[in-house]
Parts: structure tokens; sequence; C-alpha cells
């Protein structure tokens, strides 16, 4: 199937941009709160077209409903261990970037 | 709670050597181990109507995600990225400890927004420009959660 090949290969090129562009984002931005941020476009975007991308291409639908599952498990620990994170860094004081404010 | 974390780890892994059956019962012990020490119980008000309307809310933010991932990664790349870090309480009064979760949790899935700490009846989040912030107070999601938990009886 041409259609689905070539729709598996740009879910899995934008995924892979959005886990790149992730990381870059990580490095670039100011302060803690905001890569967390850039950090969760990776597990959510970046992750879930991937996944997307692999089911397109699965052989059995035993694969697929995997996939399916990590989808759905990775849809709650992301962000749930980016909450804990940032909830951590508040309780411990860490500051918050401010517009105008030099990088951390 | 033992018995269906073993039921879906054969459903999973789909193999029956010695190793894997032991491994399992290893993963399952420890899970029910930790869900203890973290205090859960086996059902947070989740059931058979909820599942069903999963799917729809799933499909839902899913294309937030997309669509605000898209605005974060052009920060991310743009020269000078346009940074205005806020952050501020959204109102989430009235809901299940469950569709707290789910909404403290779709905040954060969704790019642009991060919870900072949940309230009896308020979110704190963090957000990369006000106007994330402001669609949150706006409501639309936080209207999908609480159809999520309750079906057609929102908005009360």
């Amino acid at each position: 199937m041409i259609v689905l090949d070539i729709a598996s290969v740009v879910l899995l090129a934008a995924g892979a941009l959005f886990v790149v562009s992730g990381g870059v984002g990580l490095l670039r931005f100011p302060d803690f709160y905001t890569r967390v941020h850039a950090a969760g476009i990776t597990d959510s975007a970046g992750a879930g077209l991937i996944l997307l991308g692999l089911l397109l291409r699965t052989p059995s639908w035993e694969t697929g409903v995997r996939l399916l599952v990590i989808m759905l498990f990775l849809a709650l620990t992301g962000p749930t261990a980016s909450y804990v994170l940032a909830f951590a860094a508040r309780r411990d004081g860490v500051p918050i970037w401010r517009e105008g404010d030099p990088r951390r | 709670m033992a018995p269906l974390f073993a039921l879906f780890w054969v459903l999973l892994s789909g193999h029956f050597t010695t190793l894997l059956l032991v491994l399992g019962a290893l993963s399952v012990a420890l899970v029910c181990l930790l869900a203890r020490r973290a205090g859960l119980t086996a059902s947070a008000g989740a059931s058979i109507p909820h599942a069903l309307r999963l799917p729809r809310y799933l499909l839902w933010i899913g294309k937030e995600v997309l669509v605000s991932a898209v605005a974060v990664v052009r920060r991310v790349w743009s020269p000078r990225p346009d940074l205005r870090p806020a952050v501020a309480a959204t109102p989430a009064a009235g809901m299940s400890e469950l569709a707290q979760v789910t909404y403290a949790n779709s905040i954060t899935y969704t790019p642009g927004t991060l919870s900072l700490d949940v309230d009896e009846d308020q979110v704190h989040v963090h957000s990369l420009v006000p106007a994330d912030l402001e669609a949150l107070r706006a409501g639309a999601m936080l209207r999908r959660v609480h159809r999520l938990d309750q079906g057609r009886r929102a908005g009360r």
C-alpha cells in the first residue's frame, strides 16, 4: 500500500522533527519551567506522531493494539512526570524567568 | 488489583515462557506494592460509560496537542523566541478526583501550558505566553473534561 507508506513516512518525519525541536528548545529556553514546556513537545507530539506512523506499518493487529496501549500510557506518564517536576521545582522555590530577565 | 494486572501482562506479552511469566509476576507484585504505598485504590471513578466517552476526548486533545506543539516549535526555532511566561490559577471547581487529574494532565500535555499545582477548586498554570493562559481560562477544555466526567449532564 503505497498511500499508507507515504502517510507513515510523513508522520514519522513530522514526529522526528518534533522530537528534535523539543531537544533544541531544551537547550535554548531560558529557565527550568520553559524547558519543561520544550521537553513536553518531545513526549506529546513527537512520540505520538512516531507511534501513529508505526501504527500504519504494523504487520499484525496485535502489534497495533500494543502501539495504541503504549500511546495511551505515554499520554498518562509524560504529563504526570512533567507535573511532578514542575510541582517540586515550585515547592523548592525555583525562580520563574520573566520577559527581560537574563538567561539562566 | 493483582489479577487485573496479571491479565493485562499476559494480553500484552502473549508469551508463556517461564522467564517472562516470572518477570510478569514480579512486575505485578512491584506495581501492587507501589500502588499501596501511594494509597491508590482500584477504582478512581472510571466506568464503562466513561471509557466510551474517552476516544472522542482523546481525538480532541490530540488535535489540540498538534496545534499548540506547532506554535511552541516555532518559538523554539525563532531567532528571538517570543517568550512572556505567565503564571495564574485557572478555575476547576466541582470536579471528581479523576476529572481533576484529567484536566491538570491535559493542561500539561498540551504544549505551551504546564500545571504547577492542583487545589480543591483551581489549577495553577505556567504558560509560555499569556494568550495560552487566557484560552485555558475561557474554558473550552474544562467543559470537555466535565462532559467526559459526567456525560450529557455537564455544565451544572
